[in-house]
């Protein structure tokens, strides 16, 4: 168990490595000079011009440009944003909101989903069953910004309910509303998901057996239907904590959460690849780790399975 | 000379009575609270807020507030003395500056002569590589400067003669100098921003009608907290206690939290709720033309583009724009078609002047000179125009297809826009003289004169001349009206040049900005200002 965590993580360093490079590479071929980016609508003097390529180093070959990156990284100095702004500072002020955010979402869809779908999934083919079926798919072919514009405008303007954008600190109360939002889509995934293996776990032999044992059927339902029909979900929810993180950058325009997704699609407009490589990593290692507990998970869930 | 001093003290007890009763009665609507904040929205700033750094928008509305300088502007554009005492120049060259005396800088600082040289050299200094660097280029000294990997830093053109007296001698005359010195780039910055500048653009101080509020006051990428600058003594004293600038990654969502009352003055009404704020608003708003326009550049270094045939095909592109059915269908009229290369809001502006009629619909004579221009020079098919803009931002899809579909239309040629995924790529092509057709272009005003809107942009070498144009016939006039004695003088020959343009078309003009400024239940008192920024510091809170 030990030795497959240490392998577990040691694996992580060549992603690690291969994920920046490629991202950094990518970035680095987008058309357009960052020059531009940077000097505007207006255009920077030639002198200006020359002094900003030579701060960020922009005439450098690709490689340099990349070892420079890397090397500074390795001294834990993650360098500064176009904007001046030290890039740990910038990490550490964005990812807390979004952090937040996905955790909401994903308690959300974790909690709603499964209920919804073991209930769908144990009353297949009724009222309850056929409704949650046509409703979840409405929801996966709505695209999130109609979502959200929507629930903002019912939920926050015209209802009052919630705050219909998230104040400065982004506190967790704040991020209720954009947290289910977010977690929207996903939580008719889960639900799906969680329907079509509860209703074939239903009709399993060891179910019926354990019935027959006498067995009382909330003890049924726990701990032989649920407990086994867990492990495609819990795979889904592990991708999904990545997937969230990366996808939030809509719903953090809609309710102006101050979070990472913004700090991302500004970087990739600008061009700023120190920028979008110290984001990318930061969610290549959040959702290594991710899908790491769910592999662990898994032996809980079915002590069939031994990690080697 | 008693009675009067008496009288006065009477006056000061009424009116301070009178407040008095004001905020004794805080709960009813009209009584305005003179220390309540209001909310405004804005987007985070590009770059730390350094007045000789900032350029764009989100810092700029910022800077505006907290950083005044010489002059301002009033809600038409005229420039009223701020910090200045006199500006003057008899041969528009050297210009004699005296500031006010006992200023200071809201950290206790006193503001001198001194501080305004040192601010305009670190301005203009390559090595700061300061955005805003090209504003200093008439001073003499400049040049030197602003050079390529160049370490000097002192403009030989300014001197500071004694603590509240300085001189800039220009490199040319320019009878427009003292319009300019209004631009948030010629304020004075205190010495301790020289020390760290870094440490100066997250909590910078300034001479203003408003200051930051605190050490880290600008929460980044959430919200911007300033609060009344007590000291200040211009013309533009706040009627409020303070403003929060909230940072919106989202037009869509600054409007939502206006609606709901959330928000109190916000800048421009987002494109997707044009259609409905009125409705939404009741009389909680205002539409105003300010200082932009927006342009459709073509550039003449293309075949088709060129000489005496390409200049008649611009002007049959120019005339074959409907420009009164698009302002009205795509932009619900909050849009103004353009006549000339300026905007109504500018000192000199003229709707009619000589050639504004290419500016004027007529498919017949577009399809003339069309005809005209073929019999010269035959225009190659396999070019399609394009009109290239910029996805990441701005709505611009809609009206460039509108436009293409116009010229389609009346013309018979094709047209079709190009996008581009990002501004960066868009500006690389043009900067490179690589587009093939049109660009969407424009301008916004830095400082209210004509010049602003075409030294800049259709001068050769400059860095916003997309259309390559170079006429040195346009420059020499354009030269003229800056070495003129008088303003007016001036603006006859800005007149001139804008007529010149009128008749080569390197772009062609569109239709000018109007800025449709929102507020909540909450506030009165919003105008918007000549630059369509709201003007903050007459806002009152009648609620909270």
């Amino acid at each position: 168990m030990a030795w497959y965590l240490v392998k577990r993580l040691l694996q992580l360093i060549p992603v690690f490595l291969g994920a920046t490079l490629l991202v950094y590479f990518l970035v680095f071929m987008t058309p357009g000079d960052p020059l531009d980016a940077l000097c505007g609508d207006k255009g920077c003097t030639p002198g200006v011009a020359a002094a900003l390529t030579k701060q960020y180093h922009l005439d450098d070959p690709f490689f340099m440009q990349y070892f420079h990156y890397i090397g500074n990284l390795l001294t834990g100095d993650l360098g500064v944003n176009f904007s001046g702004r030290e890039v740990s500072s910038v990490l550490a002020d964005a990812f807390p909101a979004t952090i937040r955010l996905a955790i909401i979402a994903l308690i959300f869809e974790a909690i709603f989903g499964i209920t919804f779908g073991l209930y769908a999934g144990l009353k297949k083919g009724g009222w309850f069953d056929s409704t949650v079926l046509v409703l979840s798919l409405v929801v996966i072919a709505v695209p999130i910004f109609v979502l959200g514009f929507v629930m903002q405008y019912f939920v926050g303007v015209k209802w009052g309910l919630a705050k219909p954008t998230v104040s400065g600190a982004a506190d967790w109360s704040d991020l209720i509303l954009p947290g289910i939002v977010l977690g929207l889509v996903s939580f008719a995934q889960v639900l799906r998901l969680t329907r079509t293996a509860v209703s074939e776990n239903a009709s399993a032999d060891y179910v019926r057996t354990a019935t027959a044992k006498g067995l009382t059927r909330g003890r049924v339902v726990r701990v032989h239907i649920l407990r086994n029909s867990m492990i495609p979900v819990a795979t889904f929810l592990g991708m999904d904590l990545g997937a969230l993180m990366g996808g939030a950058i809509v719903t953090e325009g809609i309710f102006n959460v101050p979070g990472i997704g913004n700090q991302l699609y500004k970087a990739l407009t600008l061009g700023d690849a120190p920028m979008v490589v110290s984001v990318v990593s930061v969610m290549v290692i959040i959702f290594c780790v991710a899908n790491l507990v769910v592999d662990l998970l898994y032996a809980w869930l079915d002590p069939r399975i031994r990690y080697a | 000379m008693r009675l009067s001093r008496i009288s006065k003290t009477l006056g000061i007890a009424a009116v301070a009575s009178l407040s008095l009763t004001a905020c004794g009665g805080g709960g009813s609507d009209e009584a305005a609270d003179g220390s309540a904040v209001i909310t405004a929205d804005s987007v985070e700033p590009q770059n730390p807020l350094v007045p000789t750094n900032t350029t764009e928008t989100g810092g700029g509305v910022v800077i505006q507030q907290i950083f005044n300088g010489l002059v301002t502007y009033d809600s038409e554009g005229k420039t009223q003395n701020d910090l200045a005492e006199s500006i003057e120049s008899k041969d528009k060259q050297t210009w004699t500056i005296k500031i006010k005396p006992d200023m200071k800088f809201t950290n206790g600082e006193a503001i001198t002569a001194q501080s305004f040289v040192d601010s305009w050299n670190y301005g203009a200094a390559a090595k700061n590589a300061q955005g805003a660097a090209s504003f200093f280029e008439p001073i003499e000294g400049y040049e030197t400067v602003s050079a390529e990997g160049s370490t000097e830093d002192k403009m030989s053109g300014l001197k500071a003669v004694d603590d509240t007296t300085f001189t800039v001698k220009l490199v040319a005359p320019q009878s427009d100098f003292e319009q300019r010195l209004g631009y948030t780039a010629f304020a004075p910055m205190p010495s301790s921003a020289f020390k760290d500048m870094k440490a100066f653009g997250e909590n910078p101080v300034g001479y203003g009608p408003y200051k930051m509020a605190k050490e880290g006051a600008w929460q980044h990428n959430s919200a911007i907290d300033l609060v009344k600058n007590d000291d200040y003594k211009g013309p533009e004293e706040a009627k409020n206690g303070g403003i929060t600038f909230k940072l919106y990654q989202n037009p869509d969502t600054a409007y939502q939290d206006l609606i709901s009352n959330n928000l109190d003055v916000l800048q421009q009404v987002p494109t997707g709720a044009l259609g409905n704020y009125k409705s939404d608003l009741g009389d909680r708003y205002s539409d105003k033309p300010y200082a932009g326009i927006q342009t459709l550049a073509v550039p003449e270094y293309q075949d088709n583009w060129k000489g005496e045939a390409g200049k008649l095909r611009r002007q049959a592109l120019s005339m074959a724009i409907d420009r009164q059915e698009i302002t009205k269908v795509i932009f619900n009229e909050t849009r103004s078609p353009a006549t000339d290369f300026t905007a109504p809001t500018i000192e000199g502006y003229d709707e009619n002047l000589p050639n504004s009629e290419n500016t004027k619909f007529n498919k017949d004579k577009a399809k003339e000179l069309w005809d005209k221009a073929e019999k010269i020079q035959p225009y190659d098919k396999s070019q399609t125009l394009t009109i290239a803009f910029n996805a990441d931002a701005g709505g611009h899809k809609k009206w460039v297809d509108a436009v293409a579909n116009q010229i389609k239309n009346n013309l018979g040629i094709e047209v079709e826009g190009k996008s581009y995924s990002t501004f960066k790529e868009l500006r690389s092509e043009a900067k490179a003289g690589k587009l093939t057709g049109a660009t969407r272009s424009g301008w916004q005003a830095d400082y209210p004169s004509m010049y602003n809107f075409m030294g800049p942009t259709f001068t050769k070498g400059a860095a916003s001349n997309d259309s390559r144009y170079d006429n040195p016939k346009f420059e020499d006039t354009l030269n003229s009206g800056l070495e003129a004695k008088t303003t007016e003088d001036g603006v006859k020959k800005f007149q001139e040049a804008d007529s010149m343009l009128l008749e080569d078309l390197p772009s062609i003009p569109l239709w000018y900005n109007q800025a449709n400024t929102a507020w909540s239940e909450n506030v009165s008192g919003v105008d918007t200002g000549w630059d369509g920024v709201p003007e903050y510091y007459k806002v009152e809170k009648t609620k909270s």
